[in-house]
């Protein structure tokens, strides 16, 4: 009930942030130098004053910025996010189909961090000066150290290029035919070098932190009863010790979602992964302001549902938090 | 023979000055159904005591250097760590001083409790938990049924600790090791956990060895009582005749520190008292002298010369003192 309650508040806040960014991006647009109108008369090869007026018209680019604030708002309420001048179709169709390939490469990446982070961070902190130990500290400082698009090429030249074991670009292999199986396995093959290459960065905070949060649980109290119960060392560690440790690890993955999403538009340019990361950069080129500002409003939503579910498997992982009665 | 027996313990404590023997020589003897009390300062050894006898000495620091710990005439000191596990929690359990921070957070209180009774007892998962609230009943907790479902967040201090005892007194160990069971408890809390040991101890035969620097809780709990300082044994015996006659310098210093009230100081009775001076340092333990000589108002070049002998009294009190016999 409380669970329930706290989580429709959160929601009404989510809303309320929702509608700011809405505000802040469409503001920020505006305010930066240029617009369609200019694209298109680019691309015709040129135009004159009196085309420039026309075609602002038609889109209602004259109208009063704050009318085209309000006219933008109305319409999102309404899952309209606009219509794309360069794509030639509407925003949230466009960003629709693109979704699911981000959404494939930041929640696999962000898994696989997470639990390598943490079974390693784990691992190491039994043993604090041991060769497992010194062997994570290493991999973690030359994963947040390596910027992510050269840890992307440096494997898609070893792995793709050299061994030739998965495919250099893409989602799919078009070519193939089969059933879900023989698709599902090729995802897998495009995805795997992506999501290593995402994965790295986030791997490097985990396991550190995991490791540093481990090792001030098992120096605790508790973990000295769990001991005088006769538990066995897997129990003590695992039960008793990684729940605790994990809560600090959780709130990290949480924080750094945003993070985990903006680092994919880097991995999928690199690997040309056709998410939304791939999208808002051809779109900025573009000067495609509907679409931009409909991944910007997609990703805040991603983010702030992100948070969400965060605060849910904090609530699993520890009693204490939300105030349970 | 005894339940317990500890013969010449000699633990060691590696610190940067080098290894220092925070538990030196000691021996001692726990009988079924009996109750021991370790008493002395903070840092004089009992709580390395207490580990050392769960097999829990902090790994890579502490270590067992010699000496022997019989536990029903099974050799402790060099038992693999899977039988000390089950004899940990089974056989012989321990109760510690911070119950705030001694429950796992993230686990309810039942579930704790009925952890031990399936790694031990090997009961299934609704066995175990519905002797968790029978125990959290057996400690006086009310409402046991509803209360097992709780955090220990949810639970007050001297809740916890009766908590921690149902889940020490699970298994119906043969030892029950209470290190400062009432430290962190207030006044009337510790009256009340004082009355549930007692209590429980009549039911279960359970022998207790308490250890506390509380002399009020030693003459009320404990049949025997070890006086330590410095990791050494100063004086053992029964707690009355302890009490009534110390022998070694250092319990009359502990004794005539609790407060009293009567109304009339006398020279007997003075205002409140305390042992001058402090514990001396990790890098002293293991000299061979008496290391109370620097607080010591009797001290004679003989203290500072060598290690004191056991000097045995009546009714087994025994007094590691050279001038024993004068007071």
């Amino acid at each position: 009930m409380n669970i329930l309650r706290n989580f429709l508040t959160r929601c009404v806040y989510a809303l309320i942030l929702l509608t700011a960014v809405l505000v802040l991006n469409f503001s920020l647009m505006h305010l930066a130098p240029g617009d369609v109108a200019d694209t298109i008369s680019q691309s015709m090869g040129g135009a004159d004053q009196e085309i420039l007026d026309q075609i602002r018209a038609d889109y209602g680019l004259d109208q009063p910025f704050i009318v085209q604030l309000g006219r933008y708002i109305g319409n999102v309420l309404q899952f309209d996010l606009g219509y794309s001048f360069f794509y030639n179709m509407p925003v949230t169709e466009l960003i629709l189909q693109r979704l699911p390939a981000t959404l494939i490469l930041v929640i696999t990446a962000q898994l696989l961090a997470l639990t390598i982070g943490v079974v390693m961070g784990v691992i190491s902190a039994q043993k604090p000066n041991g060769l497992m130990s010194h062997f994570v500290t290493f991999l973690a400082l030359f994963g947040y150290s390596a910027p992510v698009f050269w840890t992307g090429i440096l494997l898609l030249i070893g792995f793709s290029l050299h061994f030739q074991w998965f495919p250099v670009a893409g989602m799919r292999d078009v070519t193939i035919e089969g059933g879900f199986w023989v698709h599902f396995v090729d995802l897998i093959r495009h995805l795997t070098l992506p999501m290593i290459t995402l994965a790295s960065v986030f791997f490097a905070l985990y396991s550190r932190l995991a490791r540093a949060s481990m090792m001030e649980v098992l120096g605790s109290d508790y973990v000295r009863t769990a001991k005088a119960k006769g538990l066995s060392v897997r129990e003590v560690v695992y039960k008793h010790a990684l729940k605790n440790a994990l809560s600090p690890v959780i709130t990290l993955a949480g924080l750094q979602f945003s993070a985990v999403i903006s680092g994919a538009v880097l991995v999928e340019a690199v690997f040309s992964w056709p998410g939304l990361g791939t999208l808002a950069f051809q779109s900025i080129i573009a000067r495609d302001t509907p679409t931009i500002l409909g991944i910007l409003f997609f990703s805040a939503l991603v983010v702030i549902v992100g948070n969400l579910l965060t605060d849910l498997a904090l609530r699993l992982v520890d009693p204490r938090v939300g105030g349970k009665k | 023979m005894a339940l317990l027996e500890v013969e010449n313990l000699r633990i060691e404590l590696t610190t940067r000055d080098g290894t220092a023997p925070v538990i030196d020589d000691l021996s001692f003897t726990l009988e079924a159904e009996e109750t021991l009390s370790f008493v002395g300062e903070s840092g004089c050894g009992k709580s390395m005591t207490a580990l050392a006898l769960m097999g829990l000495l902090p790994e890579g620091i502490g270590r067992v250097a010699g000496g022997h710990i019989r536990f029903n005439g099974e050799e402790l000191t060099t038992a693999t760590p899977a039988r000390l596990r089950e004899i940990r929690g089974n056989d012989i359990s321990m109760i510690f001083q911070e119950p705030m921070t001694s429950l796992n957070p993230v686990f309810t209180v039942g579930e704790q409790i009925a952890e031990v009774l399936r790694a031990h007892q090997g009961l299934s998962r609704s066995a175990a938990w519905d002797q968790a609230v029978e125990l959290l009943d057996a400690v006086r907790i009310p409402n046991p049924k509803g209360r097992a479902g709780d955090y220990p967040f949810q639970m007050s201090g001297g809740q916890r600790q009766r908590a921690m005892i149902a889940i020490a007194l699970a298994c119906q160990p043969k030892i029950l090791i209470a290190d400062e069971p009432t430290t962190a408890l207030d006044v009337t809390v510790q009256a009340q956990i004082f009355d549930l040991l007692r209590d429980l101890r009549r039911q279960t035969g359970t022998s207790i060895i308490m250890i506390t620097h509380d002399m009020g809780a030693v003459a009320e709990m404990a049949e025997r009582m070890i006086v330590m300082y410095a990791g050494r044994q100063a004086e053992i015996g029964p707690v009355e005749q302890i009490i009534d006659h110390a022998r070694h310098p250092y319990t009359q210093g502990l004794i005539s520190c609790v407060p009293h009230i009567q109304a009339v100081l006398t020279d007997d009775r003075p205002d409140l008292v305390e042992v001058p001076g402090i514990v001396p340092s990790l890098r002293e333990f293991g000299k061979d002298q008496c290391l109370f000589a620097s607080r010591c108002a009797h001290v004679t070049q003989t203290c500072l010369d060598a290690r004191p002998p056991q000097k045995a009294f009546s009714a087994g009190q025994i007094a590691d003192c050279w001038h024993a016999e004068a007071f």
